[in-house]
């Protein structure tokens, strides 16, 4: 009986829509925002949490990080002197609570292999600097203990170098050239992406702390010490320790402050990760708006337009359509162009979301819970707007629905 | 097959007011009147006597205020709504004073629609409709839209769909009320022959006694009184 109602009203239905195009365009164009805005932000804001929850996970485990300075922040720069490997040593051997240890100096410089060369990041450490930052091997091996005391001339290096120096041949065994120093490539270091700051961490040449100091930097400096400190260990009780050992080897007296800072990279993270979530919640919001803003926008179009037809109902029902017959059209009108909205809505969002999310190189991260709800949202709008006000003209007696201008 | 004396329709002391408390104004003032099968009346009277009101209750398109309505043995006043619609939808064709046709939908669509709620096929809805079209002289117009037609093609558009479904009684306001004298003659030899031939009861507003001849009776309204009530 209802079904039957509604293939009857199909036709007559229809055929209003293409009568009155632009009024079916227009209650579209609001389905079709709402979804999209609302798809787009959503996905958007989810794939760059999932891209900062994976940042967070790469990272070494309880990472700290030392610098020389007095500013918080990894980003600090300052007069005060820096560390030297006797520093990180003292440490070592001093703070027991600590699994690995690796002083770090780094500077840019041109690698250089055949005909090829390319400017990266070099960086002096030592057998821990792997363990430390949580980087994996893809190919050969890495440094050991004995080459970075003796300061051999290897090297590991990161995906992106090996791409632009070595193209398809194989780099284990080769030696290529840094500045002044000619070193072995060992080993090829899985593809981790980007840092959280952004840096490529591929595109780099990891090397014996020392072979770094005095081939490429010709100092014995050390700009960083990276420590992870053993499992269950409070990072408080760890730093408190650290600052000890090194306030005494760089013989700061009572009076005086750190010249050096210890941070905790969860902490860090932590905030990276807070702002990507007031950042979500944001989008959310915003995408609740335009949701609102959408509905409010087929809520008055399908009002408007049922106000102007209160004489096509009058006329239908004085030519002898019963009332659920006339509702049955509306409401066939309305769930067309509904779920026509919200369809091409989504086609929308997916195409937008995925060009964005390829410009922003954040994952892309459909939920299909987004999309449901969005789509069902703005459908009830658009339906319910669009046969609450028809019923009420649907009940007028024909002459009264004739006389409303 | 003309007046064989059953009666179609029975109005007894009908009022209609409109407004309330002081501002209440009475269209009709009690109103009896019995129209026979077969019969072709004209309504007369003054603009603002209450013949349209009258129309529109003989068409079960208002209610009345008080009094009865039988149309054949039916007690109007008891119907529902929908029974009141479908009492319209296969007994009564109305051609209204503002045509009241739908914009934007085209002559032909327009004289469709009765038939579209009456369930009748596509195909026959359009051979009917063009048939209807043709009866008014509109071959050639079918898909001019209410906007592109003048008064009175709008008007022998409302015409024909009225007519389209020959129904059992025609009620008719100011069928002429847009035309020149020559067609309204021919609108009006349609509607003698559509009561002669086919049994429909018409009944005409008009304010020109020239149509009102055409009609075998004349009912003259006045104050929202019936004045005279004349056979020919
Ligand atoms: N909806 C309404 N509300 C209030 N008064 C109305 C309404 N409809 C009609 N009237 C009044 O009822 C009276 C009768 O109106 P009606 O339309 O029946 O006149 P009529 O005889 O058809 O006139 P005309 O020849 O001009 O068409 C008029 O005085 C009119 O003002
Ligand atoms: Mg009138």
């Amino acid at each position: 009986m209802i079904s039957k109602l509604l293939t009857s009203a199909l036709p007559i239905a229809v055929r209003e829509m293409q009568r009155n195009l632009m009024r079916s365009v227009l209650t579209m164009l609001g389905i079709i925002i709402g979804v999209a805005a609302v798809i787009v932000l959503m996905t958007l804001g989810s794939g760059t949490t999932q891209q900062v929850t994976e940042q967070i996970a790469s990272l070494g485990s309880n990472l700290l990080m030392i610098s020389t300075g007095k500013s918080m922040g990894p980003m600090q720069s300052s007069t005060a002197p820096k560390f030297k490997l006797a520093d990180a040593e003292a440490i070592a051997r001093e703070v027991t609570s600590l699994v690995a240890v690796a002083p770090q100096a780094s500077s840019n410089a041109t690698a250089i292999f055949a005909n090829q060369n390319w400017q990266t990041n070099i960086t002096g450490s030592n057998e821990r600097y792997f363990s430390v930052n949580n980087r994996q091997l893809a190919a050969g091996r890495l440094f050991t203990a004995r080459e970075v005391r003796s300061g051999a001339m290897v090297c590991v290096i990161g995906e992106t170098l090996r791409g632009k120096l070595f193209g398809a041949s194989n780099p284990i065994g080769v030696r290529m050239r840094l500045q002044k120093l000619s070193c072995e490539v060992v080993g090829l270091l899985k593809a981790k992406g980007q840092s959280s700051m952004g840096s490529d961490q591929d595109d780099v040449v990891i090397l014996p702390l020392r072979t770094f100091q005095r081939r490429i930097a010709g100092n014995n400096e050390v700009a960083m010490i990276q420590v992870s400190a053993k499992d269950g260990i409070t990072t408080d009780a760890v730093k408190q320790s650290i600052r000890q050992v090194l306030r005494r080897q760089r013989h700061l007296s009572a009076a005086e402050e750190d010249d050096f800072n210890v941070v905790d990279m969860k902490e860090i993270a932590g905030i990276l990760s807070g702002t990507t979530q007031l950042m979500t919640s944001l989008l959310s919001a915003v995408a609740g708006i335009s949701l609102l803003v959408g509905g409010v926008g087929i809520m008055n179009i399908m009002l408007v337009s049922v106000t102007e037809r209160t004489r096509e109902i009058g006329i239908r029902l004085a030519i002898g359509a019963l009332g659920r017959e006339i509702l049955a059209q509306f409401l066939v009108e309305a769930v067309v162009l509904s779920t026509t909205g919200g369809v091409i809505g989504i086609l929308l969002a997916v195409a937008i979301a995925g060009v964005l999310a390829t410009l922003l190189q954040i994952p892309l991260a459909f939920s299909p819970l987004v999309i449901l709800s969005a789509f069902i949202f703005s459908a009830t709008v658009g339906v319910v707007f669009g046969y609450m006000p028809a019923r009420k003209a649907a009940r007028l007696n024909p002459i009264e629905a004739l006389r409303h201008e | 097959m003309t007046s064989n004396g059953d009666t179609l329709l029975k109005l007894q002391a009908i009022t209609k007011v409109y407004g309330m408390g002081e501002a209440q104004m009475f269209a009709l003032r009690g109103i009896s009147l019995t129209i026979n099968q077969g019969e072709f009346v004209a309504v007369m009277g003054p603009s603002g006597s209450g013949k349209s009101t009258c129309m529109n209750i003989l068409g079960c398109m208002d209610q009345p205020s008080d009094g009865h309505y039988w149309f054949r043995d039916v007690n109007v006043g008891t119907l529902s709504r929908n029974q009141r619609t479908l009492l319209r939808r296969h007994y009564l064709g109305f051609v209204f004073q503002g045509f009241n046709l739908l914009n934007r939908t085209t002559a032909l669509e327009n004289v469709e629609l009765p038939l579209l709620y009456r369930g009748v096929g596509r195909n026959e809805r359009r051979v009917l409709a063009r048939l209807a079209l043709a009866t008014v002289g509109l071959s050639g117009w079918e898909t001019h839209k209410p906007n592109e037609l003048s008064g009175g093609q709008q008007q022998r558009v409302a015409i024909a769909r009225a007519i389209v479904t020959e129904p059992l009684l025609l009620l008719a306001d100011e069928p002429t009320g847009n035309l020149d004298s020559q067609r309204s003659e021919e609108i009006m030899d349609l509607l003698v022959q559509l009561n002669r031939e086919r049994g429909i009861t018409v009944v005409m507003v008009t304010h020109e006694p020239d149509m009102a001849a055409y009609a075998q009776r004349i009912v003259q309204f006045r104050d929202g009184l019936i004045e005279r009530d004349v056979c020919h």
